[in-house]
């Protein structure tokens, strides 16, 4: 099926165009490359070559729809759920009195203090890897290891906290104890996500700090850290919204529970978003799936939020060298 | 009255010297330098007592169990009823089933990350890609617990209008969904792999006269290979770990068997099973935890140094 010019033979003017804008963009991401005779003479390869680039696409399209469908399934179930009451309401055993209070008010305590321990935290150790640390074996186990701790499971972290924060260290199935595991896991995230921004810094401007006689700690405080922020917070926010869907280190700590009431301080009981949603979708009736789309639009609403807030702050702040 | 004391013959450059010692210099600057210093490096050991924390944590209390109950046992045993009198504590029955969770999803993510990569990589122009891998990436953004309940209310219905006599919780849901989890991060990085893939290499097999399919497929791919099994490895590494998906979806029924059909317990989902009731510490349920999770990170820990390890061969080939 193709046209008559194109069986004479090579192109040279289109092979040419195709080189020259191949040339001048980062990826190979051409137009229909060069048709060479013996792509001309064989018709079952071209038609293999149209369903093979269907077949790719297709793949893409998998991934997309099963978004959409994924997005329309839970608005579809949750929308009619979802009122003021939902958000103003503790869980009850009635499908319809059921809300997110607890949930809600947990998910912003441990997010808080959350956020209080692993901002200082993991720019302290960004700035350190990227500004002090010699490349020795010391500094090189403490990189590999932070690439390591980013793969580790997180319900190992769940495990962790409810042997070391809940009972060795007496804090009980606390917010803090909660909170103190979610640092942990979101520690490697935040420190590679502020690397990364300490990095972008230009080179130029640490030399000439230095040249105008600047210790390494002045160069990191004066000049380096204010120009990275915008990176680390937007790090800090997506790191942030991770924490926010992580269900399992939180049922670890904060056991499947069943509260009426909003924790009033860090030694309190908690229970967080995804576990709630967890416990509605377990629950036979099938009301409570609805209950549970509800929850599950919240979170997703929240997620939103913050996303848009870390994109914001980085196009907002972030300068370009 | 400083100015009083300076002579016009001590004609010191102002401002401190760079690292300079001695003349000039305060001390407070310096216990600065010094404080600060410790202080970062103070932070930066906290990731490594972490690590050491995890393993020490999983190691002590899995020892303690295996007091109670024989290595032998816990490893070549087929049977998991830790909860039932006579309790038994094999654990290939948990591992079986994160494997068979795990086999779905890797197809599922092979199959249809690596076509969207070579998409993205070798056919989409620059504008789609630009609108295309922001959308899939969202994908991974979304909460576990969120792909548990569309597995379990959407997909699991499907599964079951075509094969009527599939369990309600089954690892084949279960495996799908989890797949779909997984495909930004093995699309992600095959593309970056095969981006990798010299220009010089498909422009000699245009020159010869190659279809975009068989540069892709015989040239880029094979190029790319040790990316793509990086990307497929460190996917697979995260489908074991992970925990909400199999508990929801896959069921609480250890089960050694090949048949996605039928429901399973993954190891993840044995833990939050644990968690579900309040068990005391130092009883054997309670350790029963540490073991499994001992065991789930010796696989995933492996799988990430077996990633890296090929994400730097690749890294290194070009």
């Amino acid at each position: 099926m193709e046209a008559p010019s194109e069986r004479d033979g090579f192109d040279a003017g289109r092979a040419t165009d195709h080189i020259a804008s191949a040339v001048t963009r980062p990826h190979y991401a051409g137009p229909t490359p060069p048709r060479g005779a013996a792509t001309a003479r064989s018709g079952w390869r071209r038609n293999r070559d149209t369903i093979a680039f269907l077949l790719f696409f297709a793949s893409v399209v998998v991934g997309i729809l099963g978004l959409a469908v994924l997005l329309v399934d839970v608005l579809s179930r949750g929308l009619p759920w979802l009122d003021w009451d939902f958000i103003n309401n503790f869980p009850s055993r009635h499908a319809e009195e059921s809300g997110v209070k607890a949930a809600l008010w947990g998910t912003i305590w441990i997010m808080f203090l959350t956020a209080l321990f692993t901002i200082p935290l993991g720019i302290s150790t960004a700035i350190y890897l990227e500004e002090f640390a010699a490349d020795n074996w010391r500094n090189r186990i403490i990189r590999v290891n932070i690439a390591n701790l980013a793969g580790v499971p997180s319900i190992i972290y769940g495990l962790l906290g409810l042997a070391v924060f809940v009972q060795w260290w007496g804090l009980g199935r606390s917010v803090i104890a909660g909170a103190l595991t979610m640092t942990l896991l979101i520690l490697p995230v935040v420190i590679i996500a502020s690397q990364e921004a300490i990095k972008s810094v230009p080179q130029e401007f640490r030399d000439g700090a230095y040249a105008l006689g600047a210790t390494k700690w002045q160069v990191s405080k004066r000049i380096v850290l204010p120009l990275a922020v915008p990176g680390i917070m937007s790090g800090v926010i997506l790191a942030l919204s991770r924490a926010i869907g992580e269900a399992a280190p939180m049922i670890t700590i904060s056991a499947l529970v069943f509260l009426t009431f909003t924790p009033s301080g860090p030694t309190d009981r908690f229970t967080v978003l995804p576990i709630q949603i967890f416990n509605w979708v377990g629950l036979p009736q099938d009301d409570f799936r609805g209950v549970a789309a509800a929850g599950i639009i919240v979170l997703l609403v929240v997620l939103l939020a913050m996303n848009s807030l870390a994109i914001f702050v980085r196009n907002k702040f972030q300068k370009r060298y | 009255m400083a100015n009083q004391d300076i002579k016009p013959n001590t004609a010191v450059i102002p401002g401190p010297r760079p690292f300079g010692r001695g003349r000039g210099r305060r001390l407070a600057p310096r216990i600065e330098e010094f404080a600060a210093v410790w202080v970062l490096r103070a932070a930066a050991t906290v990731s490594v007592v972490t690590t050491i924390a995890i393993v020490f944590t999983l190691l002590r209390e899995s020892f303690a169990f295996f007091q109670d109950v024989p290595v032998w046992e816990f490893i070549g045993g087929t049977k998991w009823t830790p909860l039932f009198k006579p309790s038994s504590f094999g654990v290939l029955p948990l591992v079986g089933g994160t494997l068979l969770v795990t086999a779905v999803a890797g197809l599922t993510s092979l199959t249809f990350g690596i076509g969207a990569a070579i998409f993205l990589s070798e056919y989409a122009p620059d504008a789609v890609r630009r609108v295309i891998k922001p959308v899939l990436e969202v994908l991974a953004g979304i909460p576990t617990v969120v792909y548990g309940f569309f597995a379990l209310t959407f997909v699991t219905p499907i599964i079951r209008w075509f094969f009527p006599d599939a369990n309600i919780f089954n690892a084949l849901s279960a495996g799908l969904v989890m797949g779909l989890m997984i495909m930004p991060m093995v699309s992600t990085l095959s593309e970056d792999a095969m981006v990798a893939v010299p220009r010089s290499l498909r422009d000699g097999a245009y020159a010869l006269g190659a279809t975009r399919f068989e540069v892709a497929v015989k040239i880029v791919v094979p190029a790319a290979l040790p990316g793509i099994v990086a990307a497929l490895i460190l996917g697979l590494s995260r489908a074991i770990g992970e925990t909400m998906i199999v508990t929801i979806a896959a069921g609480a029924t250890p089960n050694l068997t090949f048949n996605p059909l039928e429901g399973i317990q993954a190891m993840t989902a044995y833990i939050v099973q644990v968690n579900q009731g309040e068990s005391p510490h130092g009883s054997v349920i309670f350790k029963t935890m540490f073991a499994v999770g001992l065991v789930l990170f010796l696989m995933t820990l492996a799988m990430n140094i077996a990633g890296q390890w090929a994400i730097r061969r690749y890294r290194n080939r070009y």
